[in-house]
């Protein structure tokens, strides 16, 4: 249906894609793969007309195109939701969803009631209820991810491709995902679908093609693959290699109760409270510990974390470092104290696009890294060297400008640039969205290695794996208030999802 | 790798972007000696850069402003402020006249930083008040042109320091002050920051209002001062003139120097060029008889050529 016949593009100083070949058939789930860099969304954007390929053709329906722009891949019926949402932030979620095609009254004036009715409707099929007059930036990444399914999928599409739909889902929205997907392969459509979650990939693909530094290291049926047979072509590492371990996780022995010995916690935050937001939250983390919170979207986490730091406004509440109260509502002073925070929304929140990796890694350590005002190159440059090398961040080289790295390479240069301050307590909203999973282990191994150092870490995750092997403690939030507390041999997914229903069925009745 | 080729088109485009406005100074210079009779009499050349000089003084405050996604149209209207208060303090000596012009620009800077980082007021309007406001108030200070003959301020505006006028001297020095300040000062690698994503910026602990707030003061106290130097040299205060439509020859020459209009980026010398060329461009003009409004669509079409060039460069 949709070919890509041996597929090159380089950028300056990168060979992103060499030789891809591709081929998609009606009705199938094509899971790509590969480690972050590998040139997956790179060839999506080949596929989308965002970038021409400096070789190789793509045949569609029989014949060669050429898309000039995405929206002509669009009208030729090839629909995207890209890594990065790609939505109207400051639009109304109604508009957003219905761009391009909103319902015209007489003079063709766009219907706005009848546009909020079909939204409305439509949004209400993949079990979200949302005002929709709201502009799009005013809800949660899971949230707009959605909308941004909606929008692809109302699209008459032939081909639905899905640069990592789920990296800021909830379980109960994967489903809903995961459904649309089966629709879709009802009908006969081709589906690309790209994740780091392989537990996802085998749950709804067909076939599977690895990118490995933008060659086709693998292609096949995915069923009968061994996960870890997967994992080594994506890494490029023998089998036995990676199954002597190379991929532990958080690696230490968990949720041992942490003697505080009456020491202050790293951070309390008490009563947290913003209107139809927050309700009196109270967190405490003690140094050395890792407390994760848990709930559905929508529940308070992120609000959470953005509080602590005095990104959010508050109603009332207060945060402590160290027995210390934090001036309210700035995120200088909390940083000053070493609370960082790892947000959601990297693109909207984390980078700085236009600036090089050097100067993202080393903003928020400015100060540290200057004397009387005056930044000192040779500090930079060592850290930048240090936390490159540490992450492993694949950057043509430091002058880069972030924009230009993969999803997953931007995540860990923010990562670099909280570490580079040498934080007491690290607040991480979804700090492996979209990492591969050797990084991710990495990562997790990081915020291991952390946490033993004595740095607080609060983590949010929507994968409930990753919350249950990383915390020692996890809250449970739900409508903005705390509402169960789970410890030592209390953490396990089950009991997580047990408090999340289980309270909910209480408030619902 | 090396070999890496990308699409021609492209590569000049990026290349257009980065040097474009030194070629187009080189080449209009060159044009100049070769066609226009005198180009190269030292007193022609003196005269271009010290009508230049207000310009670029005005122009570094501007790139600033623009850096951060703001603009500052209030900088003529603070020129003629410091003109209007240059001449009332002049019986206390050139000096403490000029701090005073200084400090009215500085409040000035102060009223529109505070307006934009704090109240949350667009650039563009909070200036806007600015402009009308601050013209006014000059007016009100000095209804009409006065002049005066105190010799340290006339001196300011015609003496010269090895031959070049004090004037460039000043606008030159500034001009690698600010170029210092953007690329190795933790307050310009901040402003850059914040022109380039504020909400990032803000939550990496930068003190963004702060930031913000300095920016304007700076942009104030610098069209403060080109305000004085424009007054020493005509060796008159004219709060009524002074300035009108400079904040556009400002922002053309910071657009045209390819700083981009949506922040993130700060070309301080590229500025500085398209200053000269522009002024260049209209004493070219001039000196071959073409009528001024020829000059304002040569200009006119630079200015969409600049714009152009550095709006690809945020789409790939
Ligand atoms: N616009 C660009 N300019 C220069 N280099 C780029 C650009 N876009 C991508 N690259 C480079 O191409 C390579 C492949 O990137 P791509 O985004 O396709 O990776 P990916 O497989 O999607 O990774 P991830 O899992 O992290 O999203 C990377 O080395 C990246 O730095
Ligand atoms: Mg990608």
């Amino acid at each position: 249906m949709l070919e890509a016949r041996q597929i090159s593009k380089r950028f300056p100083g990168v060979v992103a894609l060499d030789g891809v070949s591709l081929a998609l058939f009606p009705g199938e789930v094509h899971a790509l793969v590969g480690e972050n860099g590998a040139g997956k969304s790179t060839l999506i954007k080949v596929f989308t007309g965002v970038h021409r390929p400096d070789g190789g053709e793509l045949i569609y329906n029989g014949s060669p195109v050429a898309f000039g722009t995405p929206l002509d891949a669009q009208r030729a019926g090839i629909s995207t939701i890209y890594q990065e949402v790609n939505l109207v932030p400051m639009m109304s979620v109604a508009r957003n969803l219905m761009l391009g095609r909103e319902p015209r009254g007489r003079l063709g004036v766009i219907d706005t009631a009848a546009m909020y009715r079909e939204a409305e409707r439509i949004l209400a099929g993949y079990g979200v209820v949302t005002d929709v007059r709201r502009p799009l930036r005013t809800l949660g990444m899971g949230v707009q991810q959605m909308v941004a399914l909606a929008r692809a999928v109302a699209i008459d599409a032939r081909v639905v491709i899905m640069d990592e739909p789920t990296s800021s889902l909830e379980p109960r929205e994967v489903e809903t995902l995961f459904s649309v997907i089966g629709k879709l392969k009802d009908d006969g459509i081709a589906v690309v679908y790209v994740s780091h979650r392989l537990d996802e990939l085998y749950e709804v693909c067909d076939r599977v093609t690895v990118l490995r530094d933008g060659r086709v290291a693998h292609t096949g049926p995915l069923a009968g693959l061994e996960r870890l047979k997967l994992i080594s072509l994506m890494l490029g590492r023998d089998l036995d290699e990676v199954k002597s371990g190379g991929l532990t996780r958080f690696s230490r022995d968990r949720r041992r109760a942490r003697e505080r010995d009456g020491a202050p916690p790293a951070v309390r935050a008490e009563g947290l409270t913003r209107r139809q937001v927050l309700r009196g939250v109270d967190v405490s983390v003690w140094p050395g510990e890792v407390v994760g919170l848990g709930g559905l979207l929508g529940a308070g986490r992120s609000e959470t974390a953005k509080a602590i730091v005095g990104a959010l406004p508050l109603d009332a509440g207060r945060v402590l470092v160290a027995g210390l109260p934090l001036r309210t509502g700035s995120t200088t002073a909390a940083v000053r104290a070493g609370v960082a925070l790892l947000p959601e929304d990297r693109k909207a929140e984390g980078i700085i696009p236009e600036l090089s990796v050097r100067e993202n890694i080393a903003l928020a350590a400015l100060p540290s890294l200057s004397r009387a005002g005056v930044v000192s190159d040779a500090k930079i440059d060592k850290v930048v060297e240090v936390f490159m090398r540490r992450l492993r961040i694949k950057a043509a080289s430091p002058h880069q400008p972030v924009q230009e790295l993969s999803g997953g390479n931007q995540q860990k240069v923010l990562l670099a640039r909280w570490l580079a301050i040498r934080p007491k307590i690290l607040l991480l909203d979804e700090p492996t969205r979209g990492i591969d999973v050797g990084a991710k282990a990495e990562v997790q191994a990081l915020v291991d290695e952390l946490a033993e150092e004595g740095l607080g870490v609060l983590l949010i995750s929507s994968d409930l794996e990753e919350l249950v092997e990383g915390a020692d403690r996890i809250l449970v939030l739900r409508e903005g208030a705390v509402v169960g507390e789970l410890s030592g041999d209390d953490v396990t997914e089950d009991k997580i999802m047990a408090s999340i229903a289980e309270r909910g069925a209480e408030s619902d009745g | 790798m090396a070999e890496a080729v990308a699409p021609s088109g492209r590569r000049v485009l990026a290349w257009a972007q980065e040097y474009g406005v030194y070629a187009a100074v080189g080449v209009l210079l060159l044009f100049n000696v070769l066609f226009t009779p005198h180009f190269l009499d030292v007193a022609n050349f003196r005269t271009q850069l010290v009508q230049v000089a207000p310009i670029v003084i005005v122009s570094l405050g501007m790139a600033l402003v623009i850096g951060t996604q703001g603009i500052d149209l209030s900088v003529g209207s603070v020129m003629a402020l410091a003109a209007a208060l240059v001449a009332l303090y002049l019986g206390y000596g050139a000096w403490p006249a000029l701090l005073v012009a200084l400090v009215g620009g500085a409040v000035s800077g102060t009223a529109g930083g505070a307006l934009v980082a704090y109240v949350g007021v667009q650039p563009i309007v909070a200036t806007l008040a600015l402009l009308v406001g601050v013209r006014g108030l000059a007016n009100v200070l000095v209804p009409q042109l006065v002049e005066f003959r105190n010799p340290d301020l006339i001196a300011l505006g015609s003496s010269s320091l090895y031959g070049v006028p004090v004037i460039v001297v000043i606008a030159a020095v500034l001009t690698l002050l600010m170029a210092f300040v953007v690329r190795r000062t933790t307050f310009g690698r901040q402003v850059v920051a914040i022109g380039g994503n504020r909400a990032a910026s803000e939550l990496s602990g930068l003190p963004v209002r702060r930031v913000l707030l300095l920016v304007y003061v700076v942009s104030g106290v610098l069209a403060a001062l080109a305000g004085v130097l424009a007054t020493a040299r005509l060796q008159a205060s004219d709060p009524t003139s002074l300035g009108l439509f400079i904040e556009l020859s400002a922002i053309t020459a910071v657009v045209v120097g390819g700083t981009p209009l949506s922040g993130g980026r700060i070309r301080v010398l590229s500025t500085v060029m398209g200053a000269l060329l522009m002024q260049l461009l209209s004493a070219t003009l001039i000196k071959h008889n073409l009528p001024q409004s020829w000059t304002q669509i040569v200009q006119a079409v630079i200015i969409l050529a600049a714009v152009y060039a550095t709006r690809e460069r945020g789409t790939r």
